[in-house]
């Protein structure tokens, strides 16, 4: 069962490279690059994962060494808590990117942008 | 077992959608589908014992959907319906085959053993539980806080954050920059001589 999760999620991963390799629409592109973003992140979690885990957060009247026995693994989550908001600062770049495109050409389509080059 | 279950559903959810998103020739139903794999990775967080996850997921997707919708609602879609690019998608499926065989070989473990710990079993609850059962031991006294998370990420890694800060920062400005208008109206105005 584990390795058919962490296989799927490398799937994930293939269709997001699919769309950014294969793809000429920008809008596709981008969408590429956030499934590219929830594979990673989502392989991250996972490892960090405990069966049967509670989350990394100290309920009342317990110690830390009672916790550290039971909890999921909380430092992937801190490292991909950033990611997951970085991953949204370069797909508000991208779109930026895209609009400017499509006001200069009129297309989104990257082989019209190609032809109408210079 | 029934959360390995529900987890695997999931992630054949976010499959489906992702294949959705790339193959559907309508776009607004493409961002849709993009969407739905967002919600339901924030639902697998809330699974996998990551609330601290779970909550920016679904504020990230909500924005990132906005976005999408906001660039493709009042722009025509003009690309052609162009056959198949063989050549890429062939290169595609044949890196991705070499890359699922050696992923693969990675999480069985082939010789030395495997490489990616087991499902359910982090290197935290191993032999070696490095930094992470370190930062677990100690969160409370060094910092004070009772969600861990927090603690490695605005204390034990603060100047991560401060980089994380950084980068959205520039984002900003990159996208201020390439969307301004001022300077584009005044070009078109007063044409140089």
């Amino acid at each position: 069962m584990g390795i058919a999760i962490y296989m799927l999620t490398f799937l994930l991963l293939l269709i997001g490279v699919y769309a950014l390799v294969a793809k000429k629409n920008l809008v596709r592109i981008i969408m590429g690059i956030a499934i590219l973003e929830y594979a990673v992140n989502l392989l991250l979690v996972l490892v960090g994962y405990r069966r049967d885990g509670t989350p990394p957060i100290l309920p009342r009247g317990q110690t830390a060494a009672e916790l550290a026995a039971r909890a999921v693994d909380p430092l992937p989550q801190a490292l991909v808590l950033t990611s997951i908001v970085i991953g949204l600062s370069v797909t508000a770049l991208a779109v930026a990117l895209a609009v400017r495109l499509y006001d200069k050409y009129g297309t989104f389509d990257m082989n019209d942008i190609r032809n109408l080059r210079g | 077992m029934t959360i390995d279950l529900f987890i695997l559903l999931l992630i054949g959810f976010m499959l489906a959608a992702g294949l959705i998103a790339v193959e559907t020739s309508d776009l607004l139903s493409a961002v849709i589908a993009v969407g739905a794999a967002g919600f339901a990775l924030s639902v697998i967080d809330l699974l996998l014992g990551a609330p601290d996850l779970a909550f920016p997921q679904v504020l990230v997707e909500i924005i990132t959907l906005v976005l999408l919708i906001r660039m493709i609602m009042t722009r025509r879609d003009t690309s052609r319906q162009t056959p198949r690019d063989t050549l890429r998608t062939a290169v595609v499926l044949l890196g991705g085959g070499v890359f699922l065989v050696a992923a693969f070989l990675a999480v069985v473990g082939l010789g030395a053993g495997a490489t990616v710990p087991a499902f359910g079993e982090p290197l935290l609850a191993g032999g070696h539980p490095g930094v992470s059962a370190a930062y677990l031991w100690q969160f409370d006294k060094d910092t004070g806080v009772a969600n861990c998370v927090m603690g490695i990420l605005l204390d034990y890694r603060a100047y991560d954050t401060l980089g994380e800060a950084t980068v959205i920062f520039v984002a900003i400005m990159g996208g201020y920059v390439v969307l301004r208008k001022v300077g584009r109206k005044r070009q078109a105005q007063e044409p140089s001589p």
